[in-house]
């Protein structure tokens, strides 16, 4: 039994600065995982994932990240997704110097 | 020191436009990612989990002051303020934005330092002694050879490609502070009947298969390094596996095929490569040497120190600490210490940076040195100027006294940085500095190295420490690893891991019941850690692990 799918979202490097975007619904790209699209279904997953490497000119290493739906969006599942979703734990510098 | 040749300058500018050329296009679209990497990698441009990330190369570890002063520009510059110094005698920015990398590698270059081969399967940058050319037990200053490396392995059209990367660590004491037994091949400067010449090992290495390097000859002449060199290398390059990248590197091909079919191969291709040598490598050594001449010391009594260690009681804890033995009896090399408890160990910001550049002008003969304990060495200091220098030292928040004690741990930037580590290493190792320093005890504990890694590829050096930590992701949570009894001196030992790994908020703890076993097994305060662990084996230490973990637990 394949196992059953658990939600998503995209997530690359951006070229330039090197920093973690998430894709977004409107097919944007946003650096908040709040504002990622939550994606619930395989298939949507698979067909995002090819946007996103279509735009190999702005975007570095698209990959679907594990997430769990929140009250603000879409949460991270995992601990390494949640120190890219905010920054080192060292210095507030990265995405958490910013919020 | 050396610095660079005509011929250096126009190599460097010329490889730094290649690369500014290479930036370009990939910004305008005409290479894609997968042709850029290689290209960036070989520049020290790695992109890791919250940005990119340059790793320059500090030849054999060794700075002047206006080289300290530029890695300084550079954090303030095109970073946050701060660098990162790694156990590899490299430095690190964490956040340089791509654009402004050929800036940064520009910069560089005008001081005589670059990022080539800090990354790639390539001969990465030859680590060095950081005590050499100052330290009382040293046979010969091995930098010049180091250097030597240095030109012969940059841009070698032959190792450009090899089934992985290759690090080369010399030391020219017999105390080895350079864990020569732990790299590729290690190199030892040794005299046999009044000559100088190098004991090689080969195939030694940490990561997810530690090794301890083997002798594969007990005596090369000095004038033969680099056709011994290349012959074990290109030995490795045309043996070495490259089917599984996990069994690549020489440790690997020399376990699989024994160090007697080895030597047996390395010799034969020797006799090639030998013959191919006229002679320009040893002149060129000769002008090398020729700038590792020793600066002017200068003589002088010491009464000023004699006088602050008599009455200064902290003066006099950091110098017991931080001090080691000169090869002249008015000097002493002085270790700065990056691991204030609490702080990242390795970070420098650009004004310790700067600080540290001035007080190597005005007292160090303008010399500097990274060890691969992640922390600056000023290798020459007339005793009389240590008092001043270790007020200013203090003023700068650089003063901390724990060099080879608790809270001098060597850790990886692990997972608050990079894209490979499982786990965190950073607040592990702050936790642990910051918790001894409350129970002051770090003295009484005396000489102890932990080393913790962030993930199986051992940056942390967690093998080799006294006390090792490894952080695991287990099921998605980080779990940490001890491993014990490990040693990084000449005669280097792998730890042995002790059982089942602790989750993050009980490592500390852990640490704390292994040091409180230590204090109450040991025979006496002169018996280091080390020392204990040796005479009793791993049982006292496992039970103050596990035993008394499920007591508490119990209870």
């Amino acid at each position: 039994m394949p196992r059953p799918f658990t939600p998503k979202v995209v997530t690359a490097s951006d070229l330039l600065e090197g920093d973690v975007i998430y894709l977004t619904a409107e097919d944007g790209w946003t650096r908040q995982l709040t504002e990622a699209e939550l994606i619930q279904d395989e298939a949507h997953a698979q067909l995002r994932l090819l946007f996103a490497e279509s735009q190999p000119n702005s975007v570095v290493g698209a990959y679907l990240a594990e997430v769990k739906p929140g009250p603000r969006g879409p949460e991270p599942t995992h601990f390494r997704e949640a120190f890219r979703a905010t920054g080192p734990s060292n210095y507030a510098h990265g995405k958490q110097a910013g919020a | 020191m050396y610095s660079y040749s005509d011929f250096d300058r126009a190599f460097l500018a010329e490889r730094n436009a290649q690369f500014r050329a290479q930036v370009e296009r990939r910004l305008k679209g005409h290479l894609t990612e997968d042709e850029f990497k290689p290209l960036r990698l070989m520049n020290g441009v790695y992109l890791q989990l919250h940005a990119y990330m340059l790793r320059v190369a500090i030849p054999y570890g060794t700075l002047n002051g206006a080289q300290m002063r530029q890695l300084a520009l550079l954090a303030e510059k095109w970073d946050k303020g701060y660098g990162h110094f790694t156990t590899r005698q490299n430095i690190q920015y964490n956040w340089p934005k791509l654009r402004d990398i050929p800036d940064m590698l520009d910069a560089l270059a005008e001081v005589g330092l670059h990022a080539i081969q800090t990354s790639g399967n390539t001969i990465r940058n030859t680590t060095a002694d950081h005590f050499a050319g100052a330290a009382a037990d040293e046979i010969a200053d091995p930098r010049p050879l180091a250097e030597l490396i240095r030109q012969w392995s940059t841009d070698h059209p032959e190792f450009q490609f090899l089934g992985r990367k290759f690090k080369i660590a010399i030391t020219g004491s017999p105390e080895d502070r350079a864990v020569t037994a732990a790299h590729d091949i290690g190199l030892r400067i040794v005299t046999r009947d009044g000559e100088q010449g190098l004991q090689v090992l080969v195939g030694g290495g940490l990561g997810r298969t530690p090794m301890i390097g083997q002798v594969l000859r007990d005596f090369l002449p000095r004038a033969d390094l680099l056709p011994y060199l290349e012959a074990a290398l290109s030995t490795y390059n045309l043996l070495g596996r490259r089917d599984n990248k996990y069994k690549a590197r020489i440790k690997i091909t020399v376990h699989e095929n024994g160090i007697e079919e080895i030597r047996r191969l390395v010799e034969a291709r020797f006799i090639e490569t030998r013959a191919e040598f006229s002679g320009e490598d040893q002149a060129l050594l000769a002008q090398i040497e020729a700038q590792f001449t020793p600066p002017a010391f200068r003589g002088g009594n010491t009464e000023t120190y004699d006088a602050a260690y008599a009455a200064d009681p902290v003066f006099r804890a950091w110098a017991d600490t931080n001090l080691a033995a000169h090869r002249r009896a008015d000097h002493a090399i002085v270790s700065i210490s990056l691991k204030a408890p609490g702080a990242t160990p390795g970070d420098a910001t650009a004004a310790q940076m700067r600080v540290m550049a001035d007080l190597a002008g005005q007292y160090g003969y303008d010399e500097l040195r990274i060890s691969h304990e992640q922390n600056v060495i000023l290798p020459h200091v007339h005793k009389s100027d240590l008092p001043a220098l270790h007020a200013v030292l203090k003023h700068h928040g650089l003063a901390t006294a724990n060099i080879g004690l608790i809270s001098d741990i060597i850790a990886c930037p692990g997972m608050d940085y990079c894209a490979l580590a499982t786990a965190r290493s950073i607040p592990i190792a702050q936790e642990i500095a910051t918790r001894f320093e409350e129970l002051k005890l770090e003295h009484d504990i005396g000489p102890m190295k932990i080393k913790i890694s962030g993930c199986i590829n051992a940056c942390g050096h967690h093998h080799v420490g006294h006390i090792g930590i490894l952080g695991l992701d287990r099921a998605g949570v980080e779990n940490y690893q001890i491993t014990l009894g490990g040693d990084a001196g000449p005669d280097a030992v792998i730890g042995s891991r002790t059982g089942p790994g602790f989750p993050a908020e009980e490592i500390v703890p852990a640490i704390e019941r292994l040091i409180r076993a230590y204090l109450d097994l040991r025979e006496d305060a002169a018996e280091p850690f080390l020392a204990t662990y040796r005479r009793l084996g791993d049982a006292p230490f496992k039970s103050a692990l596990y035993d008394e973990s499920a007591r508490t637990k119990a209870a």
